[in-house]
């Protein structure tokens, strides 16, 4: 077990595009970290510096206790799971696998004791000699997992390892990943744009957001406090409803409130009730069995809301409901977006 | 596409037969050439083959045709396959390193010795024969299979086709050999070079049938026989000064260089139907 700290890393491609300003990290040992944020924020930039494929602009990154700045990729105790997968197309899966044990010097019988061990725990043993085109997706994405883990590296680093499957086997592969990271105890970092997957399977989280850390923390502290806007508006779906102060000015102790607040509600927070300080007109009703999303609109006719509500009773597009919801479940932003503590 | 029609079927076997037939009957004529003596060729040439096919042939490979000044055939094709393998095992061993070289590493130039090696490509051996000849001549290579095969092996066109297929090789695939702890030797040897086969089994049919046919280079770097070529011996043959050229030994001449060049195609042919057939995903 190790861990993996990242001491003010900056990042500039050649060209002068700066994808990293200035970032540090720390992840422990065994943890699975996610760094979740938007296309371009800069998440497999930094995964790549941690993996060597990159060089460091400025910064340190060690992993269990070494610097690893001017080593190899290969010298870095690491391994990689691709987007695509990257498998060796001309190699059969038992090659793929065991190509970098025996560039390592590894002895056969222990490669062929570490293939046969990943194999088992990935269910591949009957497709050992296959080619990478006989195998559906899903098994390409077990054989890539299978290469990081034979060699027992002291991280895994995964750059979006499940976007290119549907949308029901990444589910169920991200759980099978998780087990597997548990299992085996290692520290990983896990990179993604897809903020559910994110919340599922982080020990902790970390939102990024052009180049720099929104907030760390676990994903249910994220969800429940989230330090700004950006964050409160990137975790969770539906996102977290954004109102002016001014547009709804019977939300509870606000009254006089300074006029750049928001305030931020989730949508699964508000409730639906016969009088309450949230008017809404319904426009459209979003039906997703156990709960329903109804989309509206504020009185000041331009702040939209979402509210998620549960599944039976739900009013026709046109009507207009009221909502309450409990103070504690109010989130504050001031003018830059930061929190404000209530 | 997929139809199935009877007149469409008929007429595009026929527009292929008529074209096969059309390509095949030059060939035709000259085995059945091959196989009369010289005074039925000279009366004009026969439809059918005819009984001196044995003659003939083991005329041409054991004797040679003194009269024309070529030495026997078998030393000749010897020749020829020394000279098409070296250029074609040259060519593409010196292109699949320059063409690594240039995709691969960041060295000073690099876009300057791509381009270098590009402007090549626009000077055939023809344009710059004099100089080439003058080169080779002075540091004593005629009339040896080095300055047959040597000044041919550098060209661009192979380094251009690798370098195109080497920039469509993922760059993922580049840095999992890196973290799986290949250098770039061994990246070379265990994923470039089986990626490339197809390429590899495509370049080596042209170019050893662009070896095989060098006539020009040959004739010029050669005055001593034990050197010639086939393609060169030929056209030997058929000037052969006072004498009425014998039509059926050159004809079976003829046959016997067809032959190297379609072994390699028939060979190679099943690597690149897989290759064809194997398109990655
Ligand atoms: N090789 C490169 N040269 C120049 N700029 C680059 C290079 N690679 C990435 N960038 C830039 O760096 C920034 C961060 O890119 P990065 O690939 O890390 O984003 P990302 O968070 O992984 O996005 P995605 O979710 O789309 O994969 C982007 O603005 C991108 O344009
Ligand atoms: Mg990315």
């Amino acid at each position: 077990m190790s861990n993996i700290s990242i001491q003010s890393v900056r990042k500039v491609y050649p060209g002068g595009v700066e994808a990293i300003p200035g970032l540090s990290l720390e992840i422990e040992a065994g943890e699975l970290c996610v760094l979740v944020g938007p296309s371009g924020c800069g998440k497999s930039t930094l995964l790549r510096m941690v993996a060597g494929l990159e060089e460091l602009t400025e910064g340190e990154i060690h992993i269990a206790g070494r610097k690893v700045n001017n080593l190899e990729p290969a010298e870095r105790d690491i391994s990689m799971v691709f987007q695509n997968y990257a498998l060796y197309p001309h190699m059969s899966v038992r090659q793929n696998m065991s190509y970098g044990l025996k560039n390592r010097g590894q002895k056969k019988d222990e490669i062929t004791r570490r293939v046969a061990e990943a194999a088992r725990i990935l269910g591949l043993t009957d497709y050992l000699d296959r080619k990478p085109r006989q195998l559906s997706g899903g098994q390409r994405q077990r054989v890539a997992m299978g290469r990081a883990i034979v060699r027992e590296p002291a991280a895994f680093l995964f750059d979006e390892p499940l976007s290119n499957l549907d949308a029901k086997l990444r589910v169920k592969t991200r759980v099978e990943i998780r087990d597997l990271q548990q299992r085996l105890a290692t520290t990983a970092i896990y990179v993604t744009h897809d903020q559910q997957e994110a919340m599922t399977l982080a020990d902790r989280l970390v939102v990024m957001n052009a180049g720099h850390i929104e907030q760390v923390g676990t994903p249910m502290e994220i969800y429940a406090r989230p330090a700004s806007l950006f964050v409160a508006e990137f975790i969770g779906s539906p996102p977290m409803n954004v109102i002016p102060a001014a547009a709804a000015p019977d939300l509870a102790g606000i009254a006089n409130a300074d006029a750049d607040l928001r305030i931020g509600v989730r949508p699964e927070a508000l409730r639906l009730v016969e009088n309450g300080p949230l008017k809404l007109t319904v426009r459209v009703i979003e039906r997703l069995g156990s709960t329903s999303n109804i989309h509206g609109v504020l009185p000041d006719g331009k702040t939209e809301l979402i509210a998620s509500i549960p599944g039976d009773s739900v009013p026709a597009p046109g009507e207009t409901v009221a909502f309450e919801v409990d103070t504690m479940d109010l989130h504050f932003f001031d003018k830059q977006g930061k929190r404000v503590a209530t | 596409m997929v139809e199935n029609r009877p007149l469409l079927t008929f007429v595009q076997h026929a527009v292929l037969i008529l074209g096969a037939a059309l390509f095949v009957f030059p060939i035709y004529l000259a085995f059945v050439a091959s196989t009369h003596d010289q005074v039925t060729v000279a009366r004009g040439i026969p439809l059918l083959p005819g009984g001196e096919f044995w003659n003939n042939y083991s005329q041409v490979l054991g004797e040679g045709i003194s009269t024309a000044g070529a030495p026997p055939l078998s030393l000749m094709l010897f020749n020829s396959m020394v000279m098409a393998l070296s250029i074609t095992l040259g060519k593409i061993a010196i292109s699949l390193l320059s063409a690594f070289a240039i995709v691969y590493f960041r060295f000073p130039f690099r876009i300057l010795a791509f381009w270098t090696i590009f402007i090549t490509l626009m000077l055939p051996v023809e344009v710059r024969i004099l100089p080439t000849f003058e080169v080779v001549a002075s540091l004593g290579m005629l009339n040896s299979y080095a300055g047959l095969s040597i000044p041919l092996i550098a060209s661009a066109t192979a380094t251009f086709l690798f370098r195109q297929f080497f920039m469509t090789v993922p760059d993922e695939l580049t840095e999992a050999a890196r973290i799986d702890g290949a250098g770039p030797m061994r990246f070379f040897k265990d994923i470039l070079l089986p990626l490339s086969r197809t390429n590899l089994a495509a370049l080596f049919v042209i170019l050893f049938i662009y070896g095989w046919n060098q006539y020009l280079w040959p004739l010029l770097v050669t005055t001593d026989e034990s050197y010639y070529t086939i393609v060169m011996g030929i056209q030997r043959m058929a000037n052969a000064g006072e004498e009425t050229p014998q039509w059926h030994l050159i004809m079976s001449t003829a046959i016997l260089a067809l032959l190297p060049p379609v072994a390699v195609i028939i060979g190679m042919q099943s690597l690149f139907v897989r290759g064809l057939v194997e398109v990655e995903k």
